[in-house]
């Protein structure tokens, strides 16, 4: 098991590596350098910048001295924000992307495995096809389409929600259900489908045999069985509510990071594009590495030492 | 296999003891039962759940349109019509005009085109990619699966986003970029599946057969056991559609994909995001048939699914 983690973990170093090292050449591939304008400047001052932005080394020597930079999380300044540094961008801009993601992360397992949980206890029955019919619209509305019409009806015209912002805790209402509508459906697919197999597994004829009520048993023994797939899920959970934000954040004028990275793309700021985009990749990559190793200590098969499946 | 009822002991064969069957002739089934192809059988399955021929429908139902509607219109996408701005649904303009007095039903239209346009190659693109690398993977085994299977997963393992947007920096924004882009990762999970499939298929009879007459590996992987795992793949590639459809639309809603003047349901949402509380029209009518199109994608991708693997139906 220790063997399985330590191979993940070098890993996600690796595929970070690869990452940072391909944004780092896309970068320098463009044509054009950051000390162009309109204006003209003469060839020494020219020199002289390039030489303080130490744009004057070969290509090899920069990316040494970004990756030494980057070790000591200085990511160089941003081009368009004239002396500010991307670091501090980045972590003035982090708290409201961190506080609508973990709370959308957290709805969409709750409410994700208690529909799933609804609709495996009610198999082929109503509540069973309502839970699955509130999957299936979850899925087809895309976020981009649902944040604007709550937005237009839920806040607009009926003034239950303010329209933007991220200040009370009732602004959150909004963004999370449109960040979430998708992997709440996906998950209650997957926990359903995965406990409608379990609550026919032996052991749960045996809890049933023991009296145990429908509630004990899907709660103590029949979730806990079903909830694997939940698990491997998370990592990618996570990536898609990172994407997912950078849509809300826009509709909702939240100034959370995705509000960033898109201006930066638009606005060719390539110290901030690298910068968030070796940030995303860090909390990806870890939660789902947590989540490899989260795998290894909820499933017993693996803990006993088994190879990791693919 | 012939009618004549006696098999025994005449030393010499008259041909009066043969029945001629005609070439197509078919052997009737005892239990009386019409025999079904697999693909028979498969078909009834799907045509038998309501849902997915729901959504098949839907997509026949607006690939018509995105093919016809802007021949037949009278309107275009792109001409500005200053005098006739934001109007609301009418007998001329059906689904009303925008900002610069453009046809939102025509606008709609290109934009489904735009948007099967994007699913389509994506699905293609996965499904070669996909297949030769999977195809080969899975029929070598060993230390190339090991290798190719590594190299894979270091790609996968980097979000798609990511690569999406770093590339539209490096190229300019474009439909060709979003579609390559798309693909660079895209590919890897049919790559999965097709390994998947090949890995339980190369050892059945068929294939050893088709080997030991001297078939190439190619031979093998691509007439015995790639048509033989159609299913998972089929599956897949549905599902694909609706994933690189939204992630075009998406895109190009951030500004960073499709660009004005050319539709696209991404565009035309962004538009009408900031016009809605005034011209809810222009946000309605993109946004109702985006959703619509993912929705049937998705309802008959799981109907596939189900029709291939009725064991996985729940």
């Amino acid at each position: 098991m220790l063997r399985f983690i330590l191979s993940k973990f070098m890993f996600m170093l690796l595929s970070l590596f690869l990452l940072v090292s391909a944004t780092f050449l896309l970068m320098n591939a463009i044509p054009g350098s950051p000390l162009q304008s309109e204006k003209a400047t003469s060839e020494a001052v020219q020199k002289n910048l390039e030489a303080y932005y130490g744009l004057d080394k070969p290509l090899y020597v920069q990316y040494g001295t970004y990756l030494k930079n980057l070790l000591q999380g200085d990511m160089g300044i941003s081009m368009k924000k004239k002396f500010q540094s991307v670091d501090k961008m980045i972590a003035n801009s982090f708290g409201p992307s961190l506080r609508l993601g973990l709370t959308a992360v957290v709805t969409s397992v709750v409410v994700g495995c208690v529909l799933g949980m609804i609709a495996a206890m009610h198999h082929r029955k109503l509540l069973d096809n309502l839970a699955m019919i509130i999957a299936v619209i979850g899925m087809a509305i895309p976020s981009l389409v649902m944040a604007p019409l709550m937005q237009y009806y839920l806040a607009f015209k009926w003034g239950i929600f303010e329209v933007a912002g991220l200040d009370k805790p009732m602004d959150y209402v909004l963004p999370t259900i449109a960040l979430a509508s998708g992997p709440i459906a996906f998950i209650a697919r997957l926990l359903r489908s995965t406990m409608i197999e379990v609550l026919n597994a032996d052991f749960i004829k045996t809890a049933k045999s023991k009296g145990l009520s429908g509630y004990v048993i899907v709660v103590r023994h029949a979730l806990r069985n079903s909830m694997l797939p939940v698990v491997t899920y998370l990592g990618y959970l996570t990536a898609g509510i990172i994407t997912g934000s950078v849509v809300i954040e826009k509709i909702f004028a939240i100034p959370g990071i995705g509000k960033y990275f898109v201006q930066s793309v638009i606005d060719r700021d390539y110290p901030l594009i690298m910068g968030i985009t070796i940030f995303y990749a860090v909390i990806l990559m870890v939660t789902r590495f947590l989540a490899d190793v989260a795998y290894v200590l909820v499933d017993p098969r693996m803990r006993a030492g088994g190879k990791g499946a693919k | 296999m012939s009618n004549t009822n006696h098999t025994n002991t005449s030393d010499k064969l008259s041909p009066e003891m043969f029945e001629k069957l005609k070439r197509d002739s078919v052997i009737k089934d005892e239990a009386g039962r019409k025999s079904l192809t697999a693909w028979q059988d498969i078909r009834q399955r799907l045509v038998s759940n309501k849902l997915a021929m729901t959504g098949f429908w839907i997509i026949v139902f607006i690939a018509v349109a995105a093919i016809f509607v802007p021949i037949i219109s009278p309107h275009d996408h792109f001409t500005n019509n200053l005098t006739n701005t934001n109007q609301p649904p009418n007998a001329s303009h059906w689904f009303g005009t925008d900002d610069l007095g453009r046809d939102v039903l025509e606008r709609t239209w290109k934009g489904a085109q735009i948007s099967l346009f994007v699913g389509l190659m994506a699905a293609l693109i996965d499904l070669i990619l996909g297949i030769i690398y999977g195809g080969i993977m899975g029929y070598y085994g060993g230390k190339v699966d090991e290798v190719m299977n590594r190299f894979a997963e270091i790609l996968y393992s980097i979000p798609y986003l990511l690569v999406v947007i770093l590339l539209l920096v490096v190229m300019e924004p474009s439909l060709t970029t979003i579609i390559i882009a798309m693909s660079i990762t895209g590919w890897i999970n049919m790559a999965w599946i097709v390994r998947g499939q090949i890995m339980q298929l190369k050892n059945q009879e068929y294939a050893l057969a088709s080997k030991s007459l001297g078939a190439g590996a190619m031979r093998i992987i691509f007439r015995h056991l790639i048509p033989n795992a159609m299913g998972p793949i089929l599956v897949t590639l549905t599902l694909t559609v609706p994933n690189a459809i939204f992630t075009e639309a998406f895109l190009s809603f951030l500004g960073l994909g499709v660009q004005s003047p050319v539709a696209s349901w991404g565009t035309m949402i962004d538009d009408g995001v900031k016009a809605m509380s005034i011209y809810p029209w222009r946000l309605l009518f993109p946004a109702l048939f985006l959703s619509l199109t993912i929705f049937a994608f998705n309802v008959f991708g799981d109907g596939l699914r189900d029709a291939f693997d009725p064991k996985l139906k729940k």
